[in-house]
C-alpha cells in the first residue's frame, strides 16, 4: 500500500505528476522508496540534491569526513558556512531545506565490513559515490549479497563512467573489473585533481538511474556502461555481460562473505596516516626544518611541473613520479635523498621505487609540501 | 587503421595521445604495435608473463574482447578499440 500524498506534496511534485511516466502513483511510489547513498563529497552532492528534490522518501548519507574548503570547487552541497563541520550533518541540513518531506538518515562513520550489511540492508537502492577501490568493491559486494541494485559512477579529471550493476538482472562491478588495479597506477581525484562540474553531470546522471530504478521506468543502465569525456565532449556506451567465472555474482562464486577490503586492494580506504611511508621511512616537517640548516640533503620533488607553480621547496630537482623509473641515472644512491609531493601519498610510491633500485638513503616527507606549508613556511598556500 | 583510445589515467604515457592509430588485424597486434610506439604503457597492460592485466579492458567498438576471442579478436581499418579504465573517483573516503 503506497502512502498518500498532501496537499503540499501534490504542489512540490506537481511538474512529475504531470509526466505520465511518473504520475501521482510514480510519487507515491518514491516516497516510499530509499536510497543509500555512500559518500556525501562530489558526486554525493548532485545525488543527494535531486534524489530529496525528487521526494524520495528516506535517503541515507555514509560519511565520516568533515567539510574542507577544498572540497567546495565541486561537493556543492556543502557551503562556506559549514566548513569544519562533519559532512552528512552539513548535507543533511541542506537537504531538508530543500524537501522537510522526506526522512534523512545520517551514518557518520566509514563504510566498512563491519557495518555496511547492517546499514545498507533497510534501503531499496544503493549509489557509489566513493573515492577509493576498496570502498567501491565493498559496496558491490553488499549489493550482491543483499539483491540491491547498485548505481555506479566514478569520476576522475574529465573523464566519468556510469551503470547499474545489479546481479539479479545483470552484471556486478567484479564481472567487469574482477581486480583492482595495483595500488598507485590509479591516482585519487586528491592526486590527479578532477574538473569541479565533471561529479554535477555524472552525479545527475547517476541520480537519473536512481529514480528510473525506483519508478521502474524507462531502461536503466543494466549490462550497459556510459563513458563521456568531457573535454570532448563524448558519451560512448559499451555492453556489459555477466561473467561466468564472477567470484561474487557468478555460479561459482567462492566470495559469500564480505572480505578484507583494504587487503584485497593492497590500498587503505580509511587511511589518515595518509601520506606516511612508515616511521622508518618517514621524515618530519619539523625534522626536516632542523636537517637543512646543518646537512647537505638532495630534496626531490615527484609533484607534475604545473603543481610547482602553486608552491615549491628551494634547491628541490623536479623528477615527476611517471618519470622517476626513466630517470634513475639523475639520482646518485649515496646521497642523503628527501622524496616529497603534495601530501605525501607520490613519494611514498616513488620512496618504494628508489629502494627497489637499491638506494639506502632515501626518507619520504611526511606530509609533502602542504605539511611543509602549514608548519613550517606558512607563506607558501595549501592546496 | 584501427584507432585505439586512451583512458585519461594512461595518457601520461602516450604524450597526452588520446587516440592511437595502431596496426594490426586483431587485438594483440594493436597491443603489440601500441606498446612498441609507447612502451611506457607495457607494463600497465602486461603482468611479468606478457598476459593482460584482469583490470585492463579492451571493447571492440560495444563489446568487450573477454566475450569475444580475447586477444585474437580481429579487427578491421577504422575500427575504435577502447581501453576502459578503472576508475575510482567520486567523493571523499567514505
Amino acid at each position: 500500500m503506497l502512502p498518500e500524498l498532501s496537499r503540499d506534496e501534490i504542489l512540490r511534485y506537481s511538474r512529475h505528476l504531470l509526466i505520465p511516466e511518473v504520475g501521482l502513483e510514480g510519487q507515491r511510489k518514491l516516497k516510499n522508496s530509499s536510497a543509500l547513498i555512500i559518500g556525501t563529497g562530489g558526486l554525493g552532492s548532485p545525488v543527494s540534491l535531486y534524489l530529496a528534490a525528487a521526494g524520495v522518501g528516506r535517503i541515507g548519507l555514509v560519511d565520516y569526513d568533515v567539510v574542507d574548503s577544498s572540497n567546495l570547487q565541486r561537493q556543492i552541497i556543502h557551503g562556506t558556512s559549514t566548513v569544519g563541520k562533519l559532512k552528512v550533518e552539513s548535507a543533511r541540513a541542506k537537504l531538508l531545506d530543500l524537501n522537510p518531506e522526506i526522512q534523512i538518515d545520517v551514518y557518520n562513520e566509514p563504510y566498512t565490513s563491519e557495518n555496511a550489511l547492517r546499514i545498507a540492508k533497510d534501503y531499496d537502492i544503493i549509489l557509489d559515490g566513493t573515492d577509493n577501490f576498496p570502498t567501491r568493491y565493498l559496496t558491490n559486494d553488499v549489493a550482491v549479497f543483499l539483491g540491491k541494485p547498485n548505481v555506479y559512477a566514478s569520476i576522475y579529471r574529465f573523464d566519468g563512467q556510469v551503470s547499474v550493476f545489479y546481479a539479479k538482472e545483470g552484471p556486478c562491478y567484479r564481472c567487469l573489473f574482477p581486480e583492482p588495479p595495483p595500488p598507485g597506477l590509479v591516482p585519487s581525484c586528491a592526486e590527479g585533481g578532477v574538473l569541479g562540474v565533471l561529479p554535477g553531470t555524472i552525479g545527475t546522471l547517476q541520480a537519473t538511474e536512481a529514480l528510473k530504478v525506483l519508478l521502474g521506468i524507462g531502461e536503466p543502465l543494466i549490462g550497459k556502461l556510459l563513458l563521456y569525456n568531457a573535454l570532448d565532449m563524448s558519451f560512448d556506451f559499451v555492453k556489459l555481460k555477466k561473467n561466468p567465472n564472477c567470484r561474487v555474482c557468478g555460479p561459482n562464486a567462492d566470495i559469500k562473505e564480505l572480505i578484507d577490503y583494504e587487503e584485497f586492494c593492497g590500498v587503505p580506504s580509511h587511511d589518515h596516516e595518509e601520506g606516511s611511508a612508515g616511521a622508518n621511512w618517514d621524515i618530519t616537517v619539523q625534522e626536516l626544518a632542523e636537517r637543512v640548516k646543518t646537512n647537505h640533503l638532495k630534496l626531490v620533488d615527484v609533484r607534475e611541473p604545473h603543481e610547482l607553480e602553486i608552491s615549491r621547496l628551494p634547491n628541490a630537482t623536479n623528477i615527476p613520479l611517471g618519470q622517476l623509473a626513466a630517470r634513475l641515472s639523475e639520482l646518485d644512491s649515496a646521497e642523503d635523498m628527501v622524496l616529497f609531493c603534495k601530501s605525501g601519498a607520490r613519494s611514498t610510491r616513488a620512496l618504494e621505487l628508489l629502494t627497489s633500485a637499491g638506494f639506502k638513503k632515501v626518507k619520504n616527507l611526511k606530509g609533502g609540501i602542504n605539511a611543509w606549508a602549514r608548519e613550517v613556511d606558512t607563506s607558501l598556500p595549501i592546496y | 587503421m584501427p584507432v585505439l583510445r586512451i583512458p585519461t589515467p594512461l595518457r601520461a604515457y602516450t604524450n597526452g595521445q588520446s587516440d592511437v592509430n595502431v596496426d594490426g588485424s586483431n587485438i594483440s597486434d594493436a597491443l603489440t604495435d601500441l606498446t612498441t610506439q609507447y612502451p611506457a604503457l607495457k607494463p600497465h597492460l602486461f603482468n611479468e608473463g606478457g598476459d593482460l592485466r584482469p583490470f585492463v579492458n579492451l571493447f571492440v567498438g560495444e563489446n568487450n574482447i573477454k566475450d569475444l576471442q580475447g586477444v585474437n579478436t580481429p579487427i578491421t581499418d577504422g575500427e575504435k578499440i577502447m581501453l576502459i579504465p578503472s576508475i575510482a573517483g567520486g567523493g571523499h573516503v567514505a
